[in-house]
């Protein structure tokens, strides 16, 4: 042993030996820098989480606000020498009427008497609603004026337009872009609502069954196989899963059921359940297998038979786990845009047969969105839907916590 | 020693390679308590799961030699396991209530075995409740959930549940470990009651509970039956070195 060895081992001991002589003072309160940062940014990053999912909801909602917007016409002719201003906003400068912007859009460009009766996409004259239109036209120049005390400008939405266009989201057409506009919401949303169920239908018993078997029956080397199989599937891109709806599972779906359209809310929602078995399979998988082993072995000991257990015991245990599933699932295939997209067909209609084509909210907002003039009615529409979705989520959410938590877990579980 | 319901020969048990039991010979009497004793890792648990079969759970168990219940060999091939638990029933030693109200727990059991008449599952609940002498205090929150009870009562609705499947053995695996004196002599009480209708086969650490409650007594150590006798002789003049030594705490 050379000298400075020994001198530091030396070292060691003595620095062992005031280590251990060290009296602890509690008498004076210290302040941690490190700890007091480190907890302020935690709780920063917490709340700066629930700020931009706020925040996004308020931007996307004050898009769509002016379309309410819609006061007597009496105080709208005093603020009419800001219009010029704002229509810097939009992408056309125009000095005509709201109803003649809208038809540079449509393939008919015409007079506003021709729009009442001619219709550029829709297929259905609306009768009722043509009258409208003319009045409508003549008004908006003086109407824009609305807008402009807020700063969310609208190229052509005065509050006529809006008037009408609220209106018109109760009907069932959705008809943006035609001298004679109509924003009807109720065959997006049925359609929506119908491709969600469709998915779940599809997507939730294969994946809780598979999860079950999973956790439960298959061993140790199927659970290694199967588990991250299907976890791959999560990481997918939603583009080919839709390719691969619209090209391959179109064509075979109808060779099987032999329906009229190719594709529809049937094909899209089991596009749709592809995408959603991962998120449900693993987050089910995961409330299975968190069950205490205990239960297991305790009704095993009762004897009961495997899939007893697995259906009477670890199935209920794990139900919060599987709702929550469940929900990411309803959230995933809501808002999935590139599948409907591709697979659904985008039509537009009230239909209850699950073998028609059908529109969702999302596939509206991804079709559409990139043509629509900046501050338009439509604009405001499409935003409108968006913060539908928005709020949908937020309801379903709220609903399945209180119900789950409040009613169905007691009855499960006991008081 | 009367009846025998349980015999054992020659029994080997492996986890894998490592051996676990080492040649156990034992022959337990019907409706008596047998309390198996020993340090902790010396074998009792793994033969008292091996008794229903528990241990089939496990990866990689082996098991040689004969285990016999009424005469019958358990590990043969053409014998119904589900049929054999609900023959041999266990408590473990964590109580593990079902997340289920305090009634489904125990109705559980007969559900499963195809029992569907209302009146007569209250029935049989009400009867499994008395049994392990939990009635008196839960008869009037049925419905509540089982998590809410205490630890003690947690336990006695565990022997209440096994009970309720109307089995011949009751296996129980330290039982009263994880309680409180209290919760533990009512367990006790309870499992002397319970011999008049059951064999009952016990592993404990706490040697007074082993002296207390049990007929016949059985050391274990490091995998091997080192003594099974009736219990007052194990406890007042054992024929082993290595009994005497555990029992009064030399080691172990």
């Amino acid at each position: 042993m050379t000298k400075k060895e020994k001198k530091g081992k030396m070292k060691k001991l003595s620095g062992l030996e005031k280590w251990q002589s060290e009296r602890i003072d509690i008498t004076q309160k210290r302040f941690r820098i490190g700890d007091y940062l480190a907890e302020k940014v935690i709780k920063g990053v917490a709340y700066l989480s629930i700020a931009i999912v706020f925040l996004i909801f308020v931007f996307v909602f004050r898009e769509s606000f002016p379309i309410f917007n819609t006061s007597k016409p009496a105080t709208e002719t005093q603020v009419i020498a800001k219009q010029d201003s704002q229509e810097t906003y939009g992408a056309v400068t125009d000095n005509g009427s709201a109803g003649q912007k809208q038809e540079t859009y449509g393939a008919v460009s015409d007079s506003a008497s021709k729009s009442n009766t001619q219709e550029t996409y829709g297929a259905v004259t609306d009768q009722s609603a043509a009258p409208k239109e003319t009045v409508q036209a003549g008004d908006s120049t003086n109407s824009k004026n609305k807008t402009s005390d807020t700063y969310t400008v609208s190229a052509g939405s005065g509050s006529d337009d809006n008037r009408s266009a609220l209106k018109s989201m109760a009907s069932k057409e959705w008809v943006p872009v035609s001298a004679n506009p109509r924003y009807g919401l109720l065959a997006l949303i049925l359609g929506t609502i119908k491709i969600t169920l469709i998915s779940l239908l599809f997507a939730a018993p294969l994946s809780i069954l598979a999860a079950l078997y999973v956790s439960v029956f298959a061993n140790k080397r199927m659970k290694e196989l199967i588990k991250p199989t299907i976890e791959l599937l999560a990481g997918f891109p939603s583009v080919v899963i839709g390719f691969f709806a619209l090209m391959v599972l179109a064509t075979f779906l109808q060779s099987v059921f032999h329906y009229e359209t190719r594709l529809n809310s049937f094909v899209g929602g089991i596009a749709m359940g592809i995408a959603a078995i991962p998120i449900i399979f693993t987050i089910t998988e995961d409330a299975l297998t968190a069950v205490p082993k205990s239960f297991y072995e305790a009704s095993l000991a009762l004897g009961a038979s495997k899939w007893q257990t697995a259906f009477f015991v670890i199935l209920p245990a794990a139900t919060p786990g599987i709702f929550a599933a469940i929900l990411l699932g309803i959230g995933r295939v809501f808002g999935e845009t590139m599948i409907a997209l591709m697979a659904t067909g985008n039509a537009a209609q009230m239909d209850l047969n699950p073998f028609a084509s059908v529109r969702t909210l999302a596939a509206t907002i991804g079709a559409e969105m990139a043509e629509v003039v900046f501050g338009d009615t439509h604009y405001n529409v499409l935003f409108l839907i968006g913060s539908l979705l928005f709020i949908f989520t937020f309801v379903i959410n709220a609903v399945a916590e209180f119900y789950v938590k409040g009613k169905l877990m007691k009855r499960i579980q006991g008081k | 020693m009367s009846e025998n319901k349980i015999h054992t020969e020659n029994m080997f048990l492996y986890y894998s390679e490592k051996m676990a039991l080492n040649n156990i010979s034992i022959t337990i009497p019907e409706k008596k308590v047998t309390a198996f004793i020993g340090p902790s890792g010396c074998g009792k648990s793994t033969f008292l799961r091996s008794l229903n079969r528990m241990n089939d759970l496990i990866d990689g168990v082996k098991i040689e030699g004969k285990v016999m219940i009424d005469g019958v060999n358990i590990y043969d091939k053409n014998i119904d396991v589900v049929n054999l638990r609900k023959k041999v029933g266990m408590v473990f030693q964590k109580s593990n209530p079902f997340a289920k109200s305090i009634y489904e727990n125990i109705a559980y059991g007969p559900k499963i075995n195809g029992v569907n008449d209302k009146s007569h599952l209250d029935e049989i609940v009400e009867t499994a409740l008395k049994n392990a002498a939990i009635w008196e205090e839960v008869k009037d929150r049925l419905g509540d959930s089982a998590l809410g009870l205490s630890g003690g009562q947690q336990q006695r609705l565990c022997i209440a549940r096994t009970l309720a499947v109307n089995p011949e053995i009751v296996l129980m695996d330290e039982p009263a470990s994880a309680l409180d004196p209290l919760s533990t002599a009512k367990i006790e009480e309870l499992i002397v009651q319970l011999k008049e209708k059951y064999t009952i086969v016990i592993v404990t650490h706490n040697m007074q509970q082993a002296a207390r409650i049990s007929d016949n007594t059985a050391f274990f150590y490091l995998g091997e039956l080192i003594e099974h006798d009736k219990t007052k002789k194990i406890f007042t003049n054992p024929d082993k070195k290595q009994t005497e030594d555990y029992i009064t705490g030399r080691f172990g």
